[in-house]
């Protein structure tokens, strides 16, 4: 009966519990990380390239902030309380939640086909022709294909393989080369780097990448249905919309 | 109920039996090794102590990283102290010859140092890099003798778990534990980029210990006090920066 499968397909699993549990704990841990990484800047918001750099040498770039500590010239006037306390422990704390749920996440996806099923892009779409194509629907404002309702195209899946397989170890990467302890054990994290002043400005960079990330990606859930997005990343279901029927 | 779901509470109650057993032994083990910092109790303490246990499995022994002498910044940065008081102007007066480094506490045998005892213990130099919290850095050769060789020289009592050691300006202290005291690179600094260690720098005397941030490097050294027990100094967190909101260990 075709009333009876249409029904049947209009609840489809679209979310593991394990995608679902690891999304929500990147996103807490994610925004606890871009608040106190914020917080780390302004007591030194100068960045070097290479092993060294302080206010005697000659930076890289200045943030035009004004920054924690009076030690750092600044073109204002005044110099903001030291919140670099809780911004550190803040961050290493939401650091490990955030590395904690990667691992757990990434050993799913290996082992379930995940990355395989749901995110490396099709071998037919490893071409431009492919993501010419996708941004054309985009800027033509064409509706989805059904397809895409429990699935991602060629450009959502290269956007989440770029930020699952270098944005975020990048970003765990040039943390751990910042760490004393840490580089003792590896000086090499730091040293591929072109030292730890070089792996603090890559750090900066990419949160700043992860943050576009962040913005394009609710964008366009925001653009496919907000609630209906949301819902599905929580209870793991989604119900196609009557207009997309 | 359905067999699966029974199934299902069956795993469940032997993962939950299984989670909390493990933790209460991790818990025992961690205390054992010393995997956990003393300011654990703190808001932030879960991922302190993870931090802080992970370093010591996988960093306890590695060497602090050296540079070539090319590296050595031209113009190091001092960062500020605050305003020096008439004991420490007296002692700089005279040259520094009465600054004393006094030794105590779980040892067998006490001792007070002058600066020139230390000079006569062995010397070593090594090429590493200061990295402040706050994000800057700059390299320098650091001159002075390990903090393991006096440590040895006073007989350290095997119960011993943390090495507290205080500035000249009271109230400013802080620990390590028996891995970095015992570090070859954690030195007693008297000497910076072959000359004597200027003032700014924590002239006469400063621990360097270069495998964690420069907070732990404290400046203007005259007091060291070996300790099984750290709950017994100030808040019992270990050091000072906690009270400021400051992680005790900062290997990171």
């Amino acid at each position: 009966m075709p009333a009876v499968s249409q029904l049947e397909k209009t609840k489809t699993r679209r979310h593991s519990g394990l995608v679902r549990v690891t999304h929500w704990l990147t996103f807490i841990a994610f925004v606890a990380l871009l608040i106190s990484g914020g917080e780390i800047v302004i007591p030194h918001p100068r960045f070097y390239w290479g092993e060294v750099g302080n206010v005697n040498t000659r930076p890289l770039f200045v943030l035009p902030i004004p920054a924690s500590r009076d030690t750092v010239p600044t073109s204002y006037g005044y110099v903001l309380t030291d919140e670099n306390g809780w911004g550190r422990n803040l961050h290493f704390e939401a650091a490990w939640v955030l590395v904690l749920a990667g691992v757990v996440y990434g050993i799913f996806g290996f082992w379930s086909g995940h990355f395989r099923k749901n995110l490396i892009p099709a071998r037919r779409d490893w071409a431009w022709r492919a993501y010419r194509d996708r941004i054309a629907k985009y800027m033509h404002r064409e509706r989805a294909e059904l397809a895409e309702e429990s699935t991602y195209n060629v450009l959502q899946r290269t956007a989440y393989v770029a930020v699952i397989f270098v944005l975020f170890p990048l970003i765990i990467w040039t943390g751990l080369a910042m760490s004393p302890a840490f580089t003792s054990a590896f000086p090499a994290t730091a040293a591929l780097l072109g030292g730890r002043q070089s792996a603090r400005t890559i750090h900066f960079f990419v949160s700043w990448l992860l943050l576009l990330f962040l913005i394009v990606h609710v964008t366009m859930v925001a653009r496919s249905g907000f609630w209906s997005r949301t819902r599905a990343m929580i209870t793991g279901h989604t119900r196609a919309s009557k207009e997309d029927r | 109920m359905n067999p699966i779901s029974r199934r299902k509470l069956i795993y469940g109650g032997v993962a939950a039996a299984v989670g909390v057993g493990g933790l209460a032994v991790a818990e025992r083990l961690a205390t054992r090794y010393g995997l956990i910092p003393p300011d654990s109790g703190e808001l932030y303490g879960a991922g302190g102590t993870l931090t802080y246990a992970c370093q010591r499995l996988l960093t306890a022994r590695t060497p602090a990283r050296e540079f070539p002498r090319s590296m050595i910044s031209k113009n190091p940065f001092a960062n500020e102290v605050a305003p020096f008081k008439e004991e420490f102007k007296r002692l700089q007066a005279g040259g520094f010859r009465d600054w004393r480094l006094v030794v105590d506490g779980t040892v067998a045998r006490p001792m007070s140092l002058s600066l020139a005892d230390l000079r006569s213990l062995p010397i070593h130099s090594q090429i590493t890099e200061v990295a402040c919290e706050e994000g800057w850095s700059y390299i320098a050769e650091w001159i002075g003798t390990p903090l393991s060789g006096v440590l040895r020289e006073v007989g350290v009592l095997p119960q011993s778990r943390y090495v507290v050691y205080y500035a000249i300006e009271k109230g400013l202290w802080e620990s390590i534990d028996m891995a970095d005291a015992m570090h070859p690179h954690t030195i007693l600094t008297m000497g910076m980029n072959d000359a004597d260690l200027p003032v700014p720098f924590g002239g006469p005397l400063r621990l360097r210990v270069p495998r964690q941030l420069g907070y732990k490097s404290l400046k203007y050294l005259t007091h060291i006090t070996v300790t099984d027990d750290i709950k017994k100094f100030g808040s019992g967190k270990g050091s000072v920066d906690p009270d400021y909101g400051y992680s005790w260990y900062a290997g990171i």
